[in-house]
């Protein structure tokens, strides 16, 4: 204890830096946390935004969604319009309005696009800390392992639904101002007002919303469970296609109504003239029930995984 | 290795109980069903020739008794069309025989068209072979507990049979007819303006339009390829005479009549589940109305289903009728007090735009307006416009009307066109409504007044009800119907009462309605000369429909309460146990009288997987002010110690307490540790400065107990601190790291191999801030495989080897126990016979300058005395890498 006390002066005037350092701050009796510690405000969800969104993953994603619908602008100002199907379908109908564009987008987004982006958000916010070693500090410092999952999981969630709401709002916009503002004209023919056009597509991005939550939680699992980004991310992806094509098999019968992709599009039923509930029930309870599932288990193997990354 | 393990393991594991579900769903047919074929003699023919029935009986497994189910084909078919629905039946306890009708596939006789001496008396020849069964549930003797359920031609047996039978306890026709007159040659101009039910029809005296490609159809499926088949001669003689006159013999009436469950319904006391299908231009909505009102008139408990499917096609909803049915059997045939669901059901289906199957919902309703005793339905008026018309019936009917290709199911209504339909010009009236201000949902049959003037003494005339969305795009006729109307018409025209096809269909807002009325339509026979009517809106003009309240779900509102509730449940265990995980943890007792010290390790073992042993029995203490080494070579186990003590591993056994406070996951006593482990965990899109900011924010502590300037002076990086970590070079990363680590100058600084990395001056650098860290009443451990290190930083020491302490105590008193001396002397023979006096002296050799030796348990102080009081120039003494040696005599030679 006294040989490093004179090294202190042997060295003076290099970088000292602890010359200031007064004696500890003393701790909490009962917990034996440093004063001014609290369990309950370690990673403020303000911090773990600005973490992520100073990511360049995050910044093209964002920048992809409002990029995606002037592509598709472009793609039927070039290309000629030929239509060989008696029945209009929402690809008919993309270039009427706005509010058929926006639902044009989402319909081609739903199967994939939607997925990846849901997936990277969710699947690689912890396998990414894994993979910068940062996790393990995160942990030490402390951040109690189930507040971190939780703050983790709101961060992500919540860019997931800021691209899910993007999406639609650059869309819609994109479309109005090349394609008009045009009352929207349903599949099955008619028209709504704009207000109630409005109403709908909040409908549609709460049930899009409600189904992408089990392709958060899976991707969230994948990435507590692994260390590589790339497994948490394309492992969601790879299920939730491996479900699409269960899904695409008959033979299975009413087996597939309980595969978590099969309601993945029945937010079209929002088209319809009167809305029509039950199979968007049916998707969001079961989305629901496998969300649960998949975040209790994630839940329960972080709290007893061995941090080696 | 092991973790990438893991998660190919996990998710494999997912594709397996995916696939094991699923395999199992799809096993699940093949539970031990016995199936019995047996023949079964029957009344004979009126030729008086014997007649027999092919029949299966199958039984459930088990001893029984089991109440019984009879299920009945379809015309043209056999018994084995019902064996899927046997086999189900079975499968859930039920005993079901399955027959083929006479006339029919290996069946012998003559068909009869669900005669009651013939067709129905054989299902009560089977209800007799049920009441003999000992494994069927008796009411009495030689009566069982039994069930009739069937489609189409099976559908109006079951109800014959129900009105003749009083030992038939429950029944399910289904897309069967009322009166086979109504349907074969229907009439849909109603005597009376009121109707009583939402798809009730009261048709005039005046017999209907004979709708002869059904008929010949149906015709031709008994014939075969013989002009007669295996058609009673009676039956198929007077249905010949009838086709070709294009209205019933009294002959043929009589026998519909007779084998209509019309006249029979007044009789039916069992509980009847009604299944009809909205996709059927045989036997529409109207009469699956009429059976239920005729039955529920006396009190019998009736349901009633409206589904997507029917003779045309549709959507069959197999999977939901079944259960429908099978719900409807345990209630009435086990006597269970299972719900039975809303008393009506109807399906609203909606077209896909992607080739997907037709999307089902389900509306329902408590009662059946009109049906249910007691209630009337509603009714609502959409005013028509429409000036009077002219519409021309060409002679000998052509060219006629296109609406639908009847027998052709599905195709048909793709050939016609997506809900479209083919009209030729001049042949129709057309009336219309102004667009619809609010959605309109179509649940039943809507009714209108015509005037109607006719060149010849009578009309033929086709009413459709069309949805027409307007803006150019084709109207579409919901389920290509049509009803047709047969009128006397006097020289001064008539008004008729018409009412128009049953359907539930959603016309959405800005839609109008149209209505069509065409002189021809292909699928009916039509007046063989030419002729010309005038046609008109009469009475107020305006659409008369029925008002049904419905609500969502119904059908499947439990199965989606219980999934909710399952769910609920689900995310209560799961918080449950994520709770009861983390309080068990929180709950180890902190050590009071360890308060003071910053480390102890006591017995701490850690195993990976099971097998490879990091860390054994590793015990050892840490006081204030202390800066200890971790010294090892690598893969000793130091680092595997430093993360247990962050609480990062679950330790196999033994524990490590930081101020007396167990250091598991999360411990709140971790905030007084600082930790560098196994390298840098830096943000790489971050800079230096955002880095350390964002870290201290993340800690939730005051911004001021970070101490940022004595940290950033640590490191060491100045204007490099804008610059993005990704930027740095490895040594930049370190010391930044570090810095981190004494960010809010923890009271306990851990350090795993900090100087990796570092140039030389550097880590002299380290060596000082370190010690003066310590200086301040705080503690310092730090991890190295070097031994320089250790010994020139530290002030005390712990030796690890193979996850094993192997020595432990202050540095100077380890180098003290076995230290190397090198000595350059002047003399060396001298020097070597007193250094041989000196006690604890060891392995003394020359040098080409002096000697080395070793020294145990004496000062080097006492060694260069004696030497100098023996007149020996010393010109060097030096310790010889003093714990190398102690290091490697203690940790043997590998």
């Amino acid at each position: 204890m006294t040989a490093p006390h004179t090294h202190t002066h042997t060295h003076a005037g290099a970088h000292t830096g602890l010359e200031g350092a007064t004696p500890p701050l003393g701790a909490d009796p009962r917990t034996g946390a440093a004063v001014g510690y609290d369990p309950r405000r370690t990673l403020p969800l303000r911090v773990e935004l600005r973490r992520q969104l100073s990511r360049r993953r995050t910044r093209l994603v964002f920048a992809f969604l409002v990029v995606l619908p002037l592509l598709l602008v472009a793609a039927f100002k070039l290309g000629s319009n030929s239509r060989d199907g008696q029945a209009p379908g929402l690809v008919d109908l993309a270039t009427t309005g706005a509010a058929n564009f926006t639902l044009f987008t989402l319909f081609v987004s739903t199967g994939f696009l939607l997925v990846v982006v849901v997936a990277l958000f969710a699947g690689d916010t912890i396998a990414s800390e894994a993979s910068w070693s940062s996790l393990r500090y995160l942990l030490a410092m402390p951040v109690p392992r189930a507040r971190l999952l939780r703050q983790k999981l709101l961060v992500a969630l919540g860019l997931s639904l800021a691209a899910l709401v993007l999406l639609p709002v650059t869309s819609y916009l994109a479309g109005g101002v090349f394609f008009g503002w045009a009352a929207p004209r349903l599949p099955l023919g008619g028209t709504l007002p704009t207000g109630e056009t409005l109403l709908r597509l909040g409908i549609i991005v709460v049930y899009l919303a409600v189904t992408l939550l089990f392709v958060a939680a899976l991707a969230f699992l994948l990435g507590v469970c692994t260390d590589a980004p790339l497994g948490a991310v394309g492992g969601a992806v790879l299920l939730v296609i491996l479900s699409n094509i269960l899904d695409a098999v008959t033979a299975l019968g009413s087996l597939r109504h309980a595969l978590p992709t099969h309601y993945s599009y029945s937010w079209t039923d929002a088209l319809q003239p009167a809305v029509s509930w039950s199979a968007m029930i049916s998707g969001a309870l079961y989305s629901l029930a496998y969300s649960a599932v998949l975040l209790v288990a994630a839940w329960i193997r972080f709290q007893r995984k061995d941090i080696t990354s | 290795m092991h973790r990438r393990k893991r998660v190919t393991t996990a998710v494999m594991l997912v594709v397996a109980l995916v696939a094991g579900g699923l395999a199992l769903g799809l096993t699940r047919g093949a539970d031990p069903v016995a199936e019995t074929a047996l023949r079964v003699p029957v009344g004979a023919e009126p030729t008086g020739s014997s007649v027999s029935l092919d029949a299966s009986v199958f039984r459930p497994a088990g001893t029984g008794p089991f109440p019984a189910v009879l299920l009945a084909h379809g015309f043209g078919g056999s018994k084995n069309d019902q064996t899927a629905d046997a086999r189900y039946l079975a499968q859930h306890g039920f005993l079901a025989l399955t027959w083929t009708a006479r006339g029919f596939g290996r069946s012998t006789g003559r068909i009869h068209l669900d005669a009651p001496a013939y067709e129905v008396k054989d299902a009560s020849r089977l209800v007799d072979l049920l009441g003999a069964r000992s494994d069927v549930v008796k009411d009495g003797a030689g009566d069982p507990r039994v069930a009739v359920v069937g489609g189409s031609y099976g559908g109006a047996l079951a109800l014959l049979l129900a009105g003749s039978d009083r030992r038939v306890d429950a029944l399910s026709p289904q897309i069967t007819w009322n009166d086979l007159g109504q349907a074969l040659f229907p009439q849909f101009a109603a005597t009376d303006a009121f109707r009583a039910t939402p798809a009730g029809v009261q048709p005039i005296a005046p017999t209907g339009v004979f709708k002869k490609v059904w008929a010949g159809l149906l015709f031709s499926a008994g014939a075969g390829n013989s002009s007669c088949g295996r058609f009673d001669p009676t039956v198929c003689a007077e249905y010949q005479r009838s086709a070709a006159a294009g209205v019933p013999t009294p002959g043929l009436a009589a026998l519909l009549r007779a084998s209509s469950p019309a006249s029979v319904l007044d009789r039916i006391t069992a509980p009847t589940l009604l299944v009809q299908g909205e996709a059927d231009s045989l036997f529409p909505l109207s009469e699956g109305d009429a059976n239920a009102r005729g039955i529920a008139a006396h009190g019998t408990p009736v349901h009633v289903v409206w589904f997507g499917g029917g003779h045309d096609g549709g959507v069959a909803e197999t999977d939901r009728l079944r259960t429908l049915t099978l719900t409807w059997l345990e209630r009435w045939l086990l006597r269970r007090a299972v719900p039975t669901g809303p008393a009506f059901q109807a399906s609203v289906v909606m077209p896909s735009q992607d080739g997907s199957p037709d999307t089902v919902t389900v509306r329902t309703a408590p009662a059946l307006p009109g049906v249910t005793t007691g209630t009337t339905p509603g009714q609502s008026r959409i005013a028509l416009t429409g000036p009077t018309q002219r519409a021309v019936a060409p002679a000998a009917g052509t060219p006629a009307a296109i609406t639908n290709l009847p027998g052709l199911g599905a195709l048909g209504r793709a050939a016609s066109g997506l809900g479209g339909a083919f009209s030729p010009p001049g042949q129709a009236a057309v009336f219309q409504s102004a667009p619809l201000e609010a959605p309109l949902r179509l649940v039943g049959a809507p009714s209108v007044d015509l005037s109607v003037r006719s060149t010849a003494g009578d009309a033929t005339l086709f009413a459709a009800l069309y949805d027409d969305p307007g803006g150019g795009q084709a109207a579409t006729l919901p389920e290509q119907l049509v009803s047709p109307v047969r009128l006397p018409v006097g020289p001064g025209g008539t008004v008729a009462h018409v009412v128009l096809p049953a359907v539930v269909h959603d016309f959405a807002a800005g839609h109008r309605l149209r209505l069509v009325v065409s002189t021809t339509d292909q699928a009916y026979a039509l007046p063989a000369d030419a002729r010309t009517y005038q046609l008109s809106l009469a009475g107020a003009g305006a659409l008369s429909l029925p008002v049904v309240p419905t609500s969502a779900g119904g059908g499947g509102s439990g199965r989606l309460v219980a999934a909710a509730v399952a769910l609920a449940a689900l995310l209560l265990v799961g918080l449950a146990i994520a709770a009861g995980l983390s309080r068990r943890r929180r709950h180890a007792p902190p050590d009071p009288e360890l308060a003071e010290v910053p480390l102890v390790i006591d017995g701490l073992v850690k195993t990976y997987g099971g097998a490879f042993r990091a860390v054994s029995d590793l015990s050892f203490r840490v006081e204030r002010g202390q800066v200890l080494g971790l010294l090892g070579p690598n893969g000793a186990g130091k680092t595997t110690a430093v993360r247990v003590m962050l609480g990062l591993l679950r330790p196999t056994a033994g524990q490590v307490r930081i101020f007396g406070f167990p250091a598991v996951a999360g411990a709140p006593v971790l905030s007084r540790v600082g930790a560098f482990v196994e390298g840098p965990g830096l943000v790489p899109h971050l800079t230096g400065r955002e880095n350390l900011e964002l870290y201290w924010r993340a800690t939730g502590r005051p911004a001021d107990d970070a101490h940022l300037a004595e940290a950033l002076e640590v490191a060491g990086l100045d204007e490099d601190l804008t610059r993005k970590v990704r930027t740095y070079s490895q040594g930049m990363r370190q010391r930044l790291a570090i810095a981190q680590a004494m960010l809010g100058l923890p009271e306990l600084l851990i350090l795993d191999e900090p100087t990796n990395g570092l140039d030389p001056p550097q880590i002299r650098e380290m060596r000082d801030v370190l010690g003066r860290y310590a200086a301040t009443g705080r503690t310092v451990v730090v991890s190295s495989h070097l031994l320089s290190e250790v010994e020139q930083t530290c002030s005390h020491v712990v030796v690890m080897h193979h996850g094993r302490l192997v020595a432990q105590g202050p540095v100077a008193e380890l180098v003290g126990a076995a230290t190397s001396v090198l000595l350059d002397v002047d003399d060396v023979d001298l020097a070597v016979r007193v250094t041989e006096q000196v006690p604890g002296t060891q392995d003394i050799r020359r040098t080409p300058t002096g000697l080395s030796l070793r020294l145990v348990g004496t000062p080097r102080a006492e060694l260069l005395r004696r030497l100098v009081e023996a007149g020996v120039g010393v010109e060097r003494l030096a310790p010889q890498r003093g714990l190398e040696e102690a290091f490697l005599s203690l940790v043997g030679e590998d």
